[in-house]
């Protein structure tokens, strides 16, 4: 018999909280009344049992993947493989880099599968798996600090965007980060993409061997992480304005080559309160500093 | 997901160590940094994070913390404030129990928000000691879902709710059906496997909607096919189509002759106590017969059963005594000419004097309806007095599987064995309940003795519902208790989240 995650409507009783282990997704669909009920049902059965998939692959998901081979075999697995796979031959990432957003693309699949729905998201964290239809648009607060309240300002992807996931890495984030940036926010066509794309260009924020910035092997935090005794940043000390758009700029030249082979439908970068956007001109169009929640 | 008890979900948050054995120290070597020595491993699910001291697992929800596992999730502790020897007498009133049960704990732990990993193979989540007057307790607390539950709602009224087994429905759906009838009551049986899984999805939501809120003491609006629409709510009076119940009648009408028939006599010719079930009639009972009143003339449409008691004198309703009538002289014949008389006499009352009304016969033996002497209406007053108030009662039933009971031992029988021998006690939410004999844990409960919302569900759908099995230390061991997880109540105290007990709710009378 599996194992029961735990599957509960939030207080307000329109969003669905499925929790399992380290997976936290928080669930909203709208559609008609019974479609909106069968999607959360194939959500929670798809939920029940997806982390004992994926921790099945546990030790092949923590190794760096092959550009070209994916010997996986779990669904999730496989789509997390296939986001990272453009970046592996380039640098050291893992399957692991796109777990966030690929479990919530499976589990968004699982609810597309089971109903016909107008709009919804399954947000895992932060990372965001996208249903839109017709007229319907998502509002979509950035905030540069997490660990803060308050955000930064905000977008809005329409149905005719191509975009469907959104992903944000950092320093500041649950896992680790090779870079400096506060936050890197990512639109791309599906979830794991984002995720992983995210991952890559927060790692490339960054201003190798800067003394303010203190870095530990990841395997002394978590003893078993995917990182093993790669560096991972802690903490960063005072920066220039000269340091802080060096930094950005190294991110935002991974991001655009990143938006040029398609992988990417944009980015914002941040990094001590200040903003560099690539691709996002919807974005881009309103500076004023919004502070409404979407 | 099938009809067994499954495991439980984490509902309210705080921290709260948890047993030592999920927290094993790490013995092996790592390969990646040997210097690591009291990192600990967490076993809470497959990802079986390392965790350093200081440091959360991948989750975020079971931290190291000193070399102990403690969870960031809380755990609700009832502090009982109920003085001792209060409501809380076991129904095992036998065995090592008596006497000792009865002085409860001042600390109560129960299931609500204990959760649990996955009682299929891990122990349930909390196991805690306590010293009872000098007694180590043991309580172990679950919260178990529940494909197989359901509801019995008891609904003190004589108004005809519907025919036995005809469907109960909520919102258009079927949740269960009429049952068998009791003194005064109408039966419903709600919920049920039958409804919750093999129907429609629909069916099952509604289903489990319902059992959910009747259980957490909200209204349900139910309809009954080929009869009413009743607004249940555990702990207050039904409403009937639209109409709030009031009183539970004293008795059958024929009862009700019996115990009043002295208190009219010499005030009044005949009286007629209008009931559904059987309709009484003073001067053909009994009870006016060893009183010398003298025959009337009456002629009672309906069946008679034996003298002055009559069944079927119209049809079942909201009306008048439970039957369909808002005119109770439609239940008469006309008078036998040769034996009544101009100037009679008569008094009809409803069996909860909800209905009453005092009749004179005219010159052509009309009855014609004329204020009601003051004395009579003491007499309908009397009735009414007598009679209790009108309520709901919704008990929750459910039955815990091997799968829950694997989570309190390693062989689940021997706790079904120790709970029919009144070793173990059964609660739910510190609530106490009825544990049916016969075979496995199946259990009844008075939902208004459990603390607010302590029901969830889980879109199975099925029921999440606290229980707890409490026992001697010394018998949990003799049961193949998981002894290794037991922790004193004192470490969950320290920590858990302390509510008192709701003041006294629920049943009366």
């Amino acid at each position: 018999m599996r194992r029961t995650p735990q599957i509960a409507f939030l207080a307000d009783g329109r969003r669905l909280h499925l929790q399992d282990g380290p997976i936290d997704l928080v669930v909203e669909a709208s559609g008609k009344g019974a479609d909106v009920r069968s999607a959360y049902d194939a959500a929670a059965r798809r939920f029940t049992g997806l982390l004992d998939g994926l921790c099945a692959e546990l030790a092949e998901l923590r190794k760096a993947a092959d550009p070209l081979h994916c010997c996986l075999n779990g669904v999730v697995a496989r789509r997390m493989h296939a986001a990272v796979a453009p970046f592996a031959a380039d640098c050291f990432i893992t399957p692991m880099a796109a777990v966030a957003g690929s479990v919530a693309e499976e589990i968004m699949v699982a609810m597309q599968g089971a109903a016909q729905l107008r709009r919804a998201y399954v947000n895992n964290g932060g990372d965001i798996a996208l249903h839109l239809e017709g007229s319907e648009r998502f509002r979509v607060g950035l905030m540069d600090r997490p660990d803060r309240q308050g955000v930064m300002r905000t977008m809005t992807i329409d149905a005719d965007d191509p975009s469907r996931g959104i992903a944000t890495s950092g320093r500041h984030g649950r896992s680790f980060s090779l870079g400096i940036a506060d936050a890197v926010t990512v639109l791309a066509g599906t979830a794991s993409q984002a995720d992983a794309a995210a991952t890559i260009i927060a790692n490339a924020v960054d201003l190798p061997g800067h003394p303010a910035v203190i870095r530990c092997p990841a395997n002394s935090l978590q003893p078993d992480s995917d990182l093993g005794p790669r560096l991972v940043t802690r903490d960063v000390g005072g920066l220039t304005r000269d340091e802080i758009s060096m930094a950005l700029a190294t991110g935002e030249a991974v991001a655009r080559k990143l938006l040029a082979a398609g992988l990417i439908d944009g980015a914002a970068l941040c990094l001590f309160g200040e903003t560099v956007f690539v691709g996002m001109r919807r974005l881009q169009a309103r500076h004023e500093r919004l502070l409404e929640l979407a | 997901m099938t009809g067994h008890s499954l495991g439980a979900i984490i509902r309210i948050r705080m921290i709260a160590p948890i047993f030592a054995p999920t927290c094993e120290p790490d013995m092996a070597i790592d390969a990646t940094n040997a210097a690591i020595g009291d990192k600990i491993r967490c076993d809470a699910c497959p990802v079986m994070c390392y965790i350093r001291p200081g440091a959360a697992g991948a989750c975020d929800r079971y931290a190291n913390q000193d070399g102990q596992l403690v969870r960031v999730d809380p755990h609700i502790v009832l502090e009982r404030t109920v003085s001792h020897g209060g409501r809380l007498v076991p129904f095992q009133a036998t065995g090592d129990w008596d006497g000792k049960i009865v002085h409860q704990p001042d600390i109560f732990v129960t299931a609500i928000g204990a959760g649990t990993t996955y009682p299929d193979y891990k122990p349930a989540p909390f196991i805690v000691s306590s010293e009872v007057d000098g007694v180590d307790m043991v309580t172990v607390v679950t919260e178990g879902i529940f494909s197989y539950c359901g509801v019995k709602v008891k609904i003190d009224t004589d108004r005809y709710l519907g025919p036995e087994a005809a469907t109960v429905r909520a919102q258009g759906e079927a949740v269960g059906h009429v049952t068998t009838s009791e003194y005064g009551s109408q039966m419903l049986s709600l919920g049920g496997v039958h409804h919750l899984t093999g129907g429609s999805k629909k069916e099952g939501r509604v289903t489990c909607d319902t059992l959910m809120d009747l259980s957490n003491c909200k209204p349900v609006e139910l309809v009954i096919d080929g009869g009413a629409t009743v607004v249940v709510q555990a702990g207050h009076p039904p409403i009937v189509n639209g109409a709030t119940e009031e009183r539970m009648r004293v008795g059958c009408g024929s009862a009700t002759i019996g115990m009043f028939a002295k208190q009219w006599h010499g005030k009044v010719d005949e009286v007629v106590v209008v009931d559904d079930h059987i309709t009484g009639v003073l001067s053909e009972h009994q009870a006016g017969k060893l009183l010398d009143i003298a025959d009337t003339g009456i002629k009672m449409k309906g069946r008679r059963s034996t003298p002055g008691r009559y069944f079927q004198v119209a049809k079942p309703g909201t009306g008048w005594g439970g039957t369909n009538i808002s005119d109770p002289l439609s239940i008469l014949g006309p008078f036998d000419v040769r034996e009544a008389r101009p100037g009679l006499t008569m008094l009809m009352v409803s069996t909860t004097g909800e209905h009453a009304g005092y009749y004179v016969l005219d010159d052509a033996l009309r009855p014609i309806e004329k204020e009601m002497p003051p004395d009579l209406k003491l007499s309908v007053e009397r009735i009414q007095e007598n009679c209790e108030p009108a309520l709901c009662t919704v008990l929750f039933m459910a039955g815990a599987g091997g799968s829950l009971r694997a989570g309190v031992t390693d062989n689940p029988v021997r706790l079904t064995r120790s709970v029919k021998d009144a070793l173990t006690r059964v609660t739910s939410g510190g609530a106490p309940v009825y544990v049916w004999p016969g075979g496995g844990i199946t259990f009844m409960v008075d939902v208004t003795q459990m603390p607010a919302g302590a029901f969830g569900y889980v879109p199975t759908p099925a029921l999440v519902a606290p229980i707890e099995f409490t026992l001697k230390l010394a018998d949990y061991a003799a049961l193949g208790g998981h002894m290794d997880h037991v922790r004193p109540l004192s470490t969950l105290r320290e920590n858990a989240e302390i509510r008192s007990a709701p003041a006294t709710p629920g049943r009366r009378g």
